[in-house]
């Protein structure tokens, strides 16, 4: 069975919602939208305070290479525009939208007819991308035009299209999978065309059965696009484990896919594609899955950018008594909320809500150098190792030690029998060495 | 609800795997069973005795250290002590005097571990540091070895006699015929059963192996330093033998008889004080077994495992250093 050769660890899947059709949620009253949405340069206002938009219409616009277009995603009266807290607590600068009614803008196609791409040119389709503000919507939110544009002199041959989802929890790439089979395999072939390659793969993980099926089936019709089925293990949807895991290839250490001839996208981000070229629709709404273990319902939304958290919560029926965690994302890479007020952004994928005893940590031992971290490591480092330098503070040798290969898919703290804050020192460790080389610059 | 509520906010990951240190010792302590059992048949009440005054003097010496000496919350729970406890009386002769056994378990916890920053620190295994300071501090105790199945209802005043090593290098060095020799020493049947003299936990290679089974099953050793040390234990004293089968015994006895196997699957695996890497525990498999063949074969001790891992323990750190996993991403590769 096909997975990438070293490290992952198997938490529970829990993937409770996964029953749970796309369903849509409200409108919020008061939509806020941060300029930063993206990977990249925050974007630009195009709108003042009492300007009325429509659904759709561009409210702030790419600034530089890596930024993208943000495009309101609610009718209504521009309210303020003003720092607002984001997922991290921070405040950052937002366009505040009063909501009033649900008026789309006339250009975008609403039906549910499937289009074709036919004779559209890959050239139109990234300056498609790149207007409708798609990002990567697997979580990093990395400005999809940009990743579709190769760089002179390198060649892409293959797309790779990651529908593995293997955090543990979210299921809104799997819901996506088995209702818009045909949008996103059309979207794949949008992205071929952009990238000029023959052939896709899609990744599922075994997991998720009727996905594979429903999209094997589908791809019949589609020449090019294959489906592969993986192996269940966790950072499985790592986009460096992904490719060797479909093509063998190994992205060489702090390189880009590309490298290797690889191009990696999420299934949500095809069909936003999709969308975006073929029915003239911006990126202004998202799945988001809703669940946790205490929950009343689990549920996948569809939800406009920019609805406060705390209405997808309520929607399931509100918090429960023992929640101590709210996590933007999932359990494993996922960053928990320090307040429930804060809005849906393009690169939130699920809002999990765990109990204290679900999520606490244990009291920190010390290191019995059981080398279960570095067997547990995708990228073959040695977490034990890179805390103690951490600890030491010794920059200079944690970054020797390869420490900015991690990609923080926490492996290592999860399966320490000591319980020791491996990620966190890294983090630090990280955090330190990126100052130091921006320093010698 | 207010949108407000006091939230736990840390890093991920939010969710941890279920294993701890605790049910690591646990494990140990469950795979010693089987060896303790057969130590129970062969060497009775004296087993009995040796095992339950380790335990307890490892335990109170980690208790009074952590508490009274370095002032930290005593961790006992995690099993460690006891784990060192075990394997001290599983490393010495059934009939071995208390406060022998107490200043054992004393060097083991206090010097060995507790000296070096407790649990994870030590650079060598803390039961075997108790034995090799026993082994030269009272070398004729700790070398007259209770018979099997007779002296069961004995602890000090129980019979002794010869274990096969010794017998093999007395009789060898006086020049007595191979073939006698092999008469004097149990058949290789009762040996893997453990019907023979020597330290309590190593006689029996069946009970040990099927601990090692229950370890290798439950992921808390790998193949890699038992597998590497046994089978160089067999290479090297396999090819002595067919170079001189008069002078050197078989492969066989070399497995079967003293403590290569206890050494290989329950000391040399100690995580604290083996190396990180595969191919490091590999190095260090294969230098255990080297040097405890040539203790054997050439030095002045019938036995050489406690001394071997010991020595190879030293070198951790640095086969650590050297010997990294594969990096991905380190080779570009194009498939």
């Amino acid at each position: 069975m096909r997975t990438f050769p070293k490290g992952g660890v198997h938490p529970p899947g829990l993937k409770i919602a996964s029953g749970s059709a796309i369903s849509l949620l409200s409108l919020p009253e008061i939509a806020c939208i941060h300029l930063s949405q993206h990977l990249g340069a925050p974007a630009q206002p195009v709108v003042a305070k009492g300007d009325a938009v429509k659904v759709g219409q561009l409210i702030a616009e790419v600034s530089g290479f890596v930024s993208a277009n943000i495009h309101s995603p609610v009718s209504g009266i521009i309210q303020k525009i003003e720092p607002a807290p984001d997922a991290s607590g921070y405040a950052k600068p937002a366009i505040f939208i009063e909501v009033s009614g649900d008026e789309w803008l006339e250009s975008i196609d609403r039906t549910p007819v499937l289009a074709k791409p036919n004779g559209i040119t890959g050239d139109e389709i990234i300056a498609k991308v790149k207007e409708m503000g798609i990002v990567g919507l697997g979580g990093a939110t990395f400005p999809s035009h940009v990743k579709i544009s190769v760089p002179k002199g390198k060649k892409a041959d293959i797309l790779i299209i990651n529908g593995v989802e293997c955090e543990p929890y979210l299921t809104s790439d799997h819901r996506l999978m088995l209702e818009k089979g045909e949008e996103i395999l059309t979207g794949i072939q949008l992205l071929m065309r952009a990238l000029g390659v023959e052939r896709a793969v899609i990744g599922i993980e075994r997991n998720k059965p009727d996905a594979i099926r429903h999209l094997a089936g589908l791809a019949a019709g589609y020449p090019g696009i294959t489906v592969c089925a993986l192996k269940v293990k966790y950072p499985q949807g790592g986009e460096k484990q992904l490719i060797k895991a479909i093509t063998g290839r190994e992205v060489p250490s702090l390189g880009l896919p590309i490298e290797v001839g690889a191009v990696v996208h999420n299934v949500g981000t095809a069909f936003a594609v999709y969308e975006a070229v073929l029915k003239n629709k911006p990126l202004f709404e998202r799945v988001v899955t809703v669940t946790g273990k205490n929950l009343a319902h689990t549920a996948n939304f569809q939800v406009r950018i920019g609805t406060p958290v705390i209405q997808l919560i309520d929607a399931v029926g509100g918090l429960p008594g023992n929640a101590a965690k709210v996590i933007n994302g999932g359990p494993m890479m996922g960053k928990a909320l320090p307040m429930l007020g804060v809005p849906v952004t393009k690169g939130t994928s699920g809002i999990l809500i765990m109990s204290d005893q679900e999520s606490a940590r244990k009291q920190s031992m010390n290191c019995i150098r059981c080398s279960r971290c570095s067997s547990a490591c995708p990228m073959g480092l040695e977490p034990y190792l890179l805390m103690s330098l951490g600890e030491a503070k010794r920059w200079e040798d944690m970054e020797s030690e390869h420490t900015l290969d991690c990609m923080e898919c926490g492996s290592c703290s999860y399966t320490c029998p000591s319980h020791r804050p491996l990620l966190d020192y890294i983090r630090i460790g990280k955090s330190n060495v990126n100052r130091i080389i921006r320093a010698r610059k | 609800m207010s949108p407000n509520n006091l939230l736990t906010v840390s890093h991920s990951p939010h969710v941890f795997g279920s294993e701890s240190v605790q049910k690591i010792m646990y494990r140990v302590l469950l795979a010693m069973v089987p060896a303790f059992a057969v130590s129970l048949i062969f060497f009775g009440v004296g087993a009995l005795i040796v095992t339950g005054v380790a335990v307890v003097s490892c335990l109170v010496f980690e208790y009074l250290i952590a508490r009274f000496l370095l002032k930290v919350k005593p961790t006992l729970w995690d099993g460690s002590a006891a784990v060192t406890g075990v394997l001290l009386a599983f490393n010495v002769p059934s009939n071995l005097p208390v406060w022998m056994i107490v200043v054992g378990s004393l060097v083991a916890i206090g010097i060995a571990k507790m000296s070096f920053g407790g649990l994870g620190k030590n650079p060598f295994n803390p039961a075997l540091a108790g034995r090799i300071f026993l082994l030269v501090s009272f070398p004729v105790q700790m070398t007259s070895w209770p018979k099997a199945v007779e002296s069961r209802f004995a602890y000090l005043d129980a019979t002794t006699g010869a274990t096969p090593l010794g017998i093999m290098k007395e009789g060898l060095k006086n020049g007595q015929p191979m073939v006698d020799l092999l008469k004097d020493i149990p058949d290789y049947g009762q040996m893997f059963l453990g019907n023979m003299s020597g330290s309590l936990g190593e006689i029996s290679a069946l009970a040990l192996l099927l601990g090692g089974l229950y370890l290798l099953i439950k992921k808390v050793i790998t193949w890699h330093i038992p597998v590497s040390i046994l089978s160089t234990v067999v290479l090297f004293t396999g090819l002595m033998w067919l170079i001189n089968p008069d002078k050197f015994a078989d492969p066989l006895f070399h497995l079967l008889a003293g403590g290569v196997i206890l050494g290989a699957i329950f000391m040399a695996t100690d995580m604290v004080t083996s190396p990180m890497t595969p191919v490091g525990q590999i190095i260090f498999g294969v230098g255990i077994g080297l040097i405890t063949c040539l203790i054997r074969l050439f030095g002045a001790y019938p036995e050489g495992v406690s001394f071997a891992i010991l020595i190879m323990n030293a070198f951790v750190p640095l086969i650590d250093k050297y010997v990294k996993p594969k990096r991905f991403g380190e080779v570009v590769k194009h498939g």
